[in-house]
């Protein structure tokens, strides 16, 4: 058993690794931080650049309110503080994808600062602080080509970014891991950044010591630069944490460095010692004035927030009594969270509409690399189903096909409609344009048009229960000398009688009742 | 206040610039020369005057996120020194 195997682990170990992550958010805007051109992935290069992303002498960069308010709004759901007083700073350094010769970021004065995050790992919640919240701009992107040559595209430059700093506070690849989905979910869910991974929205640093087991003073440590995915964060520390504790054990010194993770031989390569790289002189950026937030408009952004996923984890738990497996699953995306609550507000069971969704739904979502926010079947579709389930008009077999039925019919419906309804527009009014696309789609319609329906005539029922009885003297016998397992063989013998159109309830009972 | 010789040349390659020995000695003085009158202002006493980042009374400078759009590749090129297909070409960056 793994789970008993592990505090025996623990206690054999004789290191403590300490993470602390960096975490780039590219924030969800139309424009540059500090100018007017378009933010676009996948452009054609150089075309969405101006003098100010292009770093032109004279030029004057002016930062978007949006950037400011994204950043605030992610400090208050992380419980920052919000400075009343901040500004930004200049980090010097030279490379072809920086055509200023320097970063905007912020260094003395961060928007945000002293917050935290809950995470969940092994079924314990755990608080990772939050060290600041910073805006800065990006940076372009290199395309170094075989040729001997590289290839420099600015259209990246100057996107806006959020680095969310982390406090040391993380001592496994696993919470590492956790913390980077948490961080996801959370700007997801407050519409700051899509969270794309492969797109590189969402990028971290990874900063990682080792230190013998009740040391207090932290190991030297490394930076891990540019991991671009929850797999490659854990794996990474994990080979990091393994090639720390190698050198040490040998009788070496960890070198305060820049390394870089090759995903494909899964180990990490230094890149840069640390004492030459970085030696940035941070001052303050004389062309963009200070930002003084008026405490009125932090609590106008307070009072905007949405229902976060821990609180709305916990309320599922709790009020609506699902499992955590499914409170876990809907409340991780804003989408899902929001179709779930309207199928409960429209009078579905919290239980079977959650079991529904992770269960079938999901499975035809991902077929058709859907998700629940785009789903062509709304909620209150599922929720008539589940109640002609329920009231007994079909069995949960019968249920499944009308309910695959229904999707193909929605997802058609939608597909032919000259209204197209986009999951950019949030889930809830997605949900609101599919309604009168698909409304000729309904549980009913299908049952009808299919013709499938269950018998609720006992004489029926009973007749065709009689008749496997009689048919199967032997297993009869058996299940009366108590062979209990049985009584699936029987039932199931009777709905394949019954083409599967009567409730297996009742089959059942009535069983019990003539054997008993 | 003086700046060492050392310094001159780490702040010479942050900077990407080559100097000659005889460059460093004259830019060592000369840099130290303006630390010193620093120095100077820096008998001024300035408790109880807030530090300031920023020499303008402004503050709360901010725009809209809207759209003003881009340059053509043309002119966003016209000064590059090589390029290639809508890039910049430049020498290898990394080995």
């Amino acid at each position: 058993m793994s789970a008993q195997a592990k505090p025996q682990d623990k206690a054999n170990q004789k290191y403590e690794t300490v993470i602390g992550l960096e975490v780039h958010a590219q924030m969800r805007t139309e424009t540059k931080i500090f100018c007017g051109c378009r933010v676009e992935f996948g452009a054609a290069p150089n075309t969405l650049t101006c003098p100010v992303s292009t770093g032109m002498p004279g030029v004057l960069p002016v930062l978007h309110r949006k950037a400011l308010e994204f950043s605030i709004r992610t400090g208050l759901a992380m419980d920052c503080k919000i400075a009343p007083f901040s500004r930004f700073a200049r980090k010097n350094y030279f490379y072809p994808d920086l055509p200023k010769g320097y970063q905007i970021s912020q260094y003395e004065l961060p928007i945000c600062e002293h917050g935290h995050i809950d995470i969940e790992v092994e079924g314990a919640t755990k608080r990772i602080g939050i060290t600041r919240i910073h805006m800065e701009d990006d940076a372009g992107k290199n395309i170094h080509d075989p040729s001997g040559v590289s290839l420099v595209d600015l259209n990246r430059t100057g996107t806006p970014l959020m680095e969310i700093v982390s406090e040391p506070d993380m001592r496994t690849p696993e919470e590492a891991g956790a913390y980077m989905r948490k961080i996801r979910t959370i700007v997801r869910y407050l519409g700051v950044s899509d969270g794309n991974m492969e797109q590189g929205s969402l990028r971290c640093d990874a900063n990682i010591s080792i230190r013998p087991v009740g040391q207090v003073e932290f190991g030297t440590k490394v930076e891990l630069k540019n991991i671009n995915s929850f797999r490659f964060v854990e794996r990474a520390i994990a080979y990091e944490i393994k090639r720390q504790t190698s050198v040490i054990e040998r009788g070496g010194e960890i070198v305060q460095e820049t390394r870089l993770y090759d995903t494909d031989r899964n180990i990490t390569v230094s890149m840069r010692a640390k004492e030459e790289a970085h030696d940035y002189r941070y001052f303050p950026d004389p062309d963009l004035v200070p930002m003084v937030v008026d405490p009125k408009w932090i609590e106008e952004i307070r009072a905007g927030l949405p229902e976060l996923p821990d609180v709305k984890r916990k309320r599922y738990l709790n009020d609506l009594e699902i499992s955590e497996d499914a409170a876990a699953f809907i409340s991780e995306e804003r989408a899902t969270a929001e179709w779930f609550e309207a199928a409960v507000d429209k009078g579905g069971e919290p239980k079977s509409v959650a079991n529904w969704m992770m269960g079938e739904l999901t499975r035809r979502l991902n077929d058709d690399k859907l998700s629940f926010a785009n789903c062509p079947v709304i909620p209150i579709k599922l929720v008539e189903l589940i109640n002609d389930i329920d009231s007994g008009k079909i069995n949960a077999r019968q249920g499944k096909t009308v309910f695959n039925s229904l999707y193909d019919r929605c997802k058609s419906m939608i597909e032919e409609s000259p209204v197209k309804p986009s999951p950019a527009d949030g889930s809830l009014a997605f949900i609101g344009k599919v309604e009168p696309v698909t409304s000729r789609a309904t549980s009913s319609v299908i049952r009808e048009e299919l013709g499938i329906k269950q018998s609720t005539d006992t004489g029926t029922i009973e007749k065709a229960v009689q008749e496997v009885l009689d048919k199967n003297p032997d297993e009869v016998e058996r299940f009366r000398g108590g062979d209990q397992k049985l009584m699936g063989f029987f039932v199931g013998q009777v709905m394949k009688a019954t083409r599967g159109e009567v409730d297996a309830k009742t089959v059942n009972e009535m069983i019990k009742k003539k054997l008993g | 206040m003086s700046i060492s010789s050392s310094d001159v040349s780490h702040i010479a390659r942050l900077a990407r610039l080559s100097i000659t020995d005889k460059e460093r000695d004259l830019f060592g003085s000369q840099l130290s020369d303006i630390l010193t009158h620093i120095k100077k202002l820096e008998q001024l006493d300035t408790s109880g005057v807030e530090p300031t980042s920023h020499a303008l009374l402004l503050e709360n400078v901010d725009r809209a996120d809207v759209v003003k759009g881009s340059l053509s590749e043309d002119e966003v090129l016209a000064n590059a020194p090589d390029r290639h297909e809508g890039f910049y070409r430049v020498p290898k960056i990394i080995e």
